[in-house]
């Protein structure tokens, strides 16, 4: 397969950065996205050039690592799926691909094609937890009866790897999903309940702080996200949020 | 409380509260148009109470300006922190593979309603303020229906208003449904209100459509 790619490349945070077009051949069907681009960087360190730097690191769709904006789609055309579980037979030769960083203010371009989201471990950090005593008297929590259909929506948003891809997708770059998973996945858990009032207002600041936009409904987020968080999330997160406020 | 008035949750509840606000303002007005087209008469009855009604007039009106006014602003406001939220824009972004037209264009079809809003002012509010605080003219009540039907005479005037109601169709079909996700509604009950929000995003905007339509071809 004969692709022309055109990549963003920049140097590093504060340069400023192009699209560069790179003819590549003998790509492979079955080739993952982020094979092909080894093949690239191979060929250009070959050439003694820089190599383009992306994020990886599972190459299994858990980890949250790899983020590339693929056409105008975070984690390319194909659905529930990260970039590295992308396949090139989803192309056709002689195509071109557009592969960009993910773009956000809150997620600045370290170089090439890596952005730095840390802005998702400040939310977490704010109050994506249970502040529970773990010094030897754990309580197991199978002991505690939930409902089956709480422990499902819980576990459902607790798959949220993070890996940013709603805010690349979302027109205003919000966070509002990946936050509401964080959110949603301790309040529906009596675990989780006893601080859900702090957890959702510190969250919900610090996601501001971070200078993400606001959620417009346009429900993108929702379609490209590799591991299909539901707006229901976001909804439970205004809902908690507003509660919250007025107490 | 503090944290309703400056958060981006809060803010968008006050959307969708305003929102909602409108849309109940609109099934009202529709109402009453559609009488001038059954009658006249009726018409001109309605009007008249409207225009005089104490409540109407000192409490209803004011409430009304300022769920407009609130509304448009803090779309503009919303709208200048989502484009500041993506510094640089992308190279390639394909929207219409994940969202629609619609949710993705607010902004422009607010923006028409908008300037629609001043012509419609303009039109009737502006001459109705003249006529009752400036001017003086003995009360009458059978005026509304002639002041009405002389607005679309023009096929010009009944055109752009045609085109405001297509893009109030468009603001509404993801509006009036996305204002309850805002306030937190996604339940089982979500497809039914989402059916019943598309329905009526399509029928009243048609339904203006049909009223403007139906005077300027009785006037030809």
């Amino acid at each position: 397969m004969k692709l022309t790619l055109k990549i963003w490349r920049q140097e590093n945070a504060t340069a400023k950065g192009k699209m560069v077009d790179y003819n590549i051949d003998g790509i492979d069907g079955d080739m993952s996205f982020l094979e092909m681009l080894d093949v690239l960087n191979e060929g250009l360190v070959n050439k003694g050039e820089q190599p383009v730097e992306f994020d990886h690191d599972c190459r299994e769709g858990i980890c949250g690592s790899c983020s590339l904006q693929i056409n105008g789609e975070p984690h390319g055309p194909d659905k529930f799926i990260t970039t590295c579980q992308l396949h090139m037979r989803t192309f056709k030769d002689g195509d071109t691909i557009v592969i960009e960083p993910f773009r956000a203010k809150a997620f600045p371009v370290i170089k090439d094609l890596i952005v730095d989201r840390t802005a998702f471990d400040r939310i977490q950090q704010a109050y994506g937890y249970i502040s529970v005593n773990t010094s030897g008297n754990t309580i197991d929590a199978n002991t505690i009866p939930i409902e089956k259909e709480n422990a499902d929506d819980s576990f459902n948003a607790a798959t949220c790897i993070g890996c940013g891809a709603c805010v690349a997708a979302c027109k205003n770059a919000s966070a509002m999903l990946f936050t509401s998973a964080k959110v949603s996945q301790f309040a529906l858990l009596p675990q989780g309940e006893v601080e859900a009032d702090r957890r959702v207002l510190a969250m919900v600041e610090q996601m501001d702080k971070e200078g993400f936009g606001n959620c417009s409904n346009t429900g993108a987020c929702e379609l490209e996200c590799p591991k299909g968080i539901s707006l229901e999330n976001i909804a439970r997160m205004n809902r908690e949020y507003l509660k919250a406020s007025v107490k | 409380m503090g944290g309703l008035l400056k958060s981006s949750v809060a803010k968008k509840f006050a959307m969708a509260l305003s929102g909602l606000f409108l849309v109940l303002f609109l099934a009202q007005h529709f109402t009453i148009n559609l009488t001038s087209v059954i009658s006249p008469d009726t018409f001109n009855e309605i009007s008249h109470f409207m225009g005089t009604n104490f409540v109407v007039q000192a409490i209803l009106q004011p409430i009304l300006i300022f769920g407009v006014v609130f509304h448009f602003i803090m779309g503009f406001v919303l709208e200048i922190q989502n484009r500041n939220a993506r510094a640089k824009s992308y190279v390639s972004y394909n929207g219409s593979a994940n969202s629609s037209w619609m949710s993705r264009n607010m902004i422009y079809s607010g923006a028409v309603v908008l300037a629609f809003l001043g012509l419609h002012f303009y039109d009737f509010w502006v001459p109705e303020l003249a006529h009752k605080y400036i001017e003086s003219h003995p009360e009458d009540a059978t005026r509304y229906y002639g002041e009405l039907v002389s607005k679309f005479v023009s096929p010009v005037r009944t055109g752009l208003y045609v085109v405001s109601f297509v893009f109030l169709m468009l603001h509404l079909l993801h509006g009036f449904s996305s204002s309850f996700q805002s306030m937190g509604v996604n339940n089982k009950y979500s497809e039914g209100i989402r059916k019943f929000t598309v329905g009526y995003a399509i029928i009243i905007p048609l339904g203006f459509i049909f009223i403007a339509a139906f005077h300027y071809f009785n006037n030809l």
